[in-house]
């Protein structure tokens, strides 16, 4: 085999294992078992306060964290639910607490945020058992979960859809950095000139 | 009580001018001491004064059966025409400046207060927010001693449906009783003397979104109470408790057939859109009168000659009015009511279809003014849709409209129809972004009450001036939750203050003074017969100002924010004294009260974009502060 074979062989070979390992971030599950609809222990701790030893509890893994559509599902979710309302479109909160800072008050764990939609709890957030189907509130709670950073990067919208708070500026050739622009004679035809 | 003399009756122009020169001089030398530092007075654009000669007192007289608070506080709005002015005058523009501090107390709670306290001969009412304890403090005794307090059953999860902060705005006197809401839709009567309960009775239902947060008004044995919820698609009403039992006397609903908004042959408006069969229905797409808004939570009104009173419903839900085609009857507006019936007599709305939020539940402040040469009895509005309107109290008619805010959503106010017109450029659309949207949602003056002082002939009017950027989304209606359909993002409007107070004579329809302060003027204004005028900020400041001229004279820096209702009262001692509780939140204040996250501008219904560096300024407290002359 000659090596240029090679070498394009091993360049395929890359960009098949590329796509592959791409390929979980973007897969649209329609059908499976939510996490922790087998996992979830019947008793949730909420409380860091337990007498003598601490014991954790067998972590659940939401695994709707590490796939991109499951949490823009969220999204939608978070705001067809009204969980925008109260709690501001960005996590920022209002009639009820925030979700984007780092105080919880009945804990951020997977576990405990699903109890929390399901349960409600006791200073006025509703009870949303019967109502939201399960495999919806793990994406609500990944989603809850990214807007708090608590999810991993990769799997989070890079930009809100909704309102920003200034008109996006579009994008021309003038405020590109200097080292992404077109020279001239390499523009398509009807491209914006600085 | 002596007037200045600056009435334009048979003196020529020159004398008026030396008389106001001199008068200038005179309360530049005796009014003006050592100005408080420096430090105190950093706000932004501080204390911009723009004195013109003052409206000529006598032109503006309260309506017959009226009597201010004199000694008392009765009621949170000081008396019915809401004018809260208090003819006490042992505190004067000369010996503010004396004022200090004489007891404090703590009602233990940390959220907004936005209420007002009450004095019934020796002992004051307090009540405080959610969970809504009340407190009679003996004013006979050195630092006013705890006589009893009152801690009604609540309902914790009412917290969960209450839009801006967990506030109350009053409790409410009459014939040896107490009366006062509860966030979770209670109506409690507890015997004034001994704390008892006298009755409790629950109006409203927290899973289809309702909360109670307003001061209850008491006219001829009824009480009067509405609900809140506008924001989570709940019907508004106004329900007439009787005093002495607590059960239903009839209750006026904001949408809906006539029948149930008590409309009937005695409904007389004076424009013809307000004329028709059942138009709280027809005004809406079918059945969206049932999630329609229209609550009542803001001031009440009474003139005991025309036997009416005046309320004014909140605003149409969901926001996006997209969602809901048709005027929205009968919410942003005016109704006159009949107390004994609740039967209404006239309707005027300030924002047809409204498309911002602009509630219409501001008070109605009710004076016997000229209009073209010749008294009226009216009523004035500072309206949040940014106009100042004077209406004839007996008909409704709009007398005059005239814009004291900075506007773009409105091109005015038509008075042969009228009818706001609104600018077609402004209108939210479902799916698109518009900006600057002038008043913001909350207004040009949202709730925080204005004071009128017969003496100047002003009305003192605490602003908000914001802008705010909004786009239209779906909304979904599920009860017991938020049925918006709008994310918006406020900001400082022209200035970069975002509000202050101002004096406005309502005869030349204009601004006398106006002091721009950092934060939106949140609480409420007193004046009083010393010609002192008062009200407190957001950043901690209790301020008094000279009624006149607007000049700063004195002011104490409280523990927290201040967006609650100053009130004066004789003491039984005999000397005058001033209180006003701390403890920053409401709507305004919901990022400091809740502590809500700054960096996101889209909470707090948007307010936190305008309101993000609060809490530098401010922590939550909740002290009751009273001051008097040493």
């Amino acid at each position: 085999m000659s090596s240029r074979f090679r070498k394009a062989r091993a360049v395929w070979g890359l960009v098949a294992l590329g796509l592959f390992a791409a390929c979980d971030r973007e897969e649209r599950r329609f059908r499976e078992i939510p996490p922790g609809a087998t996992a979830l222990p019947a008793v949730t701790q909420n409380d860091a306060n337990q007498p003598g030893p601490f014991i954790r509890d067998p972590e659940i893994r939401n695994t709707y964290e590490e796939n991109a559509w499951a949490i823009s599902e969220g999204n939608w979710l978070y705001t067809q639910w009204n969980c925008a309302g109260c709690h501001s479109p960005r996590g920022g909160g209002g009639m009820g607490p925030p979700l984007m800072d780092s105080l919880w008050i009945y804990g951020s764990e997977p576990e405990n945020l699903f109890q929390t939609i399901v349960e409600g709890r006791p200073n006025g957030m509703p009870a949303f058992r019967g109502r939201i189907g399960n495999a919806d509130v793990w994406k609500l709670v990944a989603y809850v979960r990214s807007l708090a950073a608590l999810t991993p990067m990769d799997t989070r919208s890079g930009r809100t859809d909704d309102i920003h708070a200034t008109t996006p500026t579009p994008q021309t050739d003038a405020n590109l950095p200097m080292a992404r622009r077109i020279p001239p004679e390499q523009r398509p035809p009807g491209m914006e000139a600085p | 009580m002596s007037f200045v003399s600056l009435s334009l009756s048979n003196r020529g122009p020159r004398h008026i001018l030396a008389v106001a020169a001199l008068a200038v001089v005179v309360l530049a030398l005796g009014g003006c001491r050592e100005r408080p530092s420096a430090h105190a007075s950093a706000a932004p654009g501080a204390d911009t004064v723009d004195a013109r000669p003052a409206a000529a007192p006598g032109q503006v007289t309260l309506p017959a059966g009226i009597t201010p608070a004199a000694g008392d506080w009765p009621m949170p709005s000081g008396d019915f025409a809401n004018t809260r002015f208090s003819p006490l005058d042992q505190i004067d523009t000369a010996n503010v400046r004396d004022l200090r501090l004489v007891w404090t107390f703590s009602d233990g709670n940390k959220q907004g207060h936005e209420s007002a306290p009450i004095v019934i001969g020796s002992t004051m009412y307090v009540v405080s927010p959610f969970p809504n304890y009340l407190f009679a403090l003996d004013l006979t005794r050195p630092g006013a001693p705890l006589k009893w307090s009152y801690k009604p059953p609540y309902l914790s999860a009412a917290k969960g449906v209450a839009c801006c902060d967990w506030v109350n705005r009053g409790p409410a006197y009459a014939d040896g009783r107490v009366f006062f809401t509860t966030l979770d839709n209670q109506v409690v009567a507890v015997d004034a003397e001994d704390g008892t309960e006298v009755w409790r009775v629950r109006l409203g239902d927290i899973n289809r979104g309702e909360t109670m947060t307003m001061a209850p008004l008491v006219v001829k044995g009824k009480v009067l109470v509405g609900n809140s919820g506008g924001e989570l698609g709940v019907r508004g009403w106004l329900t007439a408790l009787d005093a002495e039992t607590g059960r239903i006397a009839w209750r006026a609903y904001s949408t809906g057939p006539d029948s149930e908004v008590l409309i009937g042959p005695s409904f007389k408006p004076f424009y013809p859109q307000d004329r028709g069969k059942d138009l709280g229905v027809q005004s809406w797409p079918p059945e969206a009168w049932k999630m329609g808004g229209g609550t009542v939570w803001g001031w009440i009104s009474y003139d005991p000659t025309l036997d009416l009173v005046y309320y004014g419903t909140a605003n149409p839900g969901p926001w996006n009015p997209e969602l809901r085609p048709g005027d929205n009857k009968w919410t942003s507006g005016t109704f006159a009511r009949d107390p004994d019936t609740g039967e209404a007599r006239w309707f005027y709305q300030w924002s047809p279809h409204d498309l911002y939020d602009h509630d219409g539940v501001n008070e109605h402040v009710l004076v016997d003014l000229p209009v073209d040469g010749r008294t009226r009895s009216v009523l004035l509005r500072p309206e949040r849709n940014g106009y100042m309107y004077v209406l004839d109290r007996a008909t409704g008619e709009v007398l005059s409209a005239t814009p004291f805010a900075h506007i773009t959503t409105s091109l005015g106010v038509d008075l042969r129809t009228g009818r706001l017109i609104p600018n077609p450029a402004k209108v939210p659309k479902t799916g698109k972004v518009v900006r600057e949207i002038c008043p913001a949602a909350p207004g040009a003056k949202d709730w925080q009450p204005s004071a009128l002082s017969p003496r100047t002939g002003l009305l003192y009017v605490p602003f908000n001036n914001l802008c705010m950027d909004m786009q239209g989304t779906q909304a979904n209606y599920i009860a017991g939750t938020p049925y918006l359909g709008a994310i918006t993002i406020m900001y400082a409007g022209p200035g970069g203050h975002r509000g202050g107070v101002f004096a406005w004579d309502p005869v030349a329809r204009r601004k006398v003074w106006s002091i721009d302060e950092r934060f939106p003027a949140w609480s409420g204004v007193l004046a009083t017969g010393g010609d002192v005028v008062f009200y407190g900020t957001m950043d901690r400041w209790f301020k008094a100002v000279h009624a006149r001229t607007g000049e700063l004279l004195w002011q104490f820096r409280t523990a927290s924010g201040i967006v609650g209702q100053p009130i004066t009262f004789r003491g039984p001692d005999g000397k005058q004294y001033v209180a006003i509780f701390d403890g920053v939140g409401g709507w305004a204040g919901a990022v400091v009260a809740n502590q809500l996250s700054a960096s996101d501008s889209t909470a707090a219904l948007g307010f936190v974009g305008a309101m993000n560096d609060l809490k530098q300024y401010t922590e939550q407290g909740g002290t009751l502060y009273v001051f008097a002359l040493p």
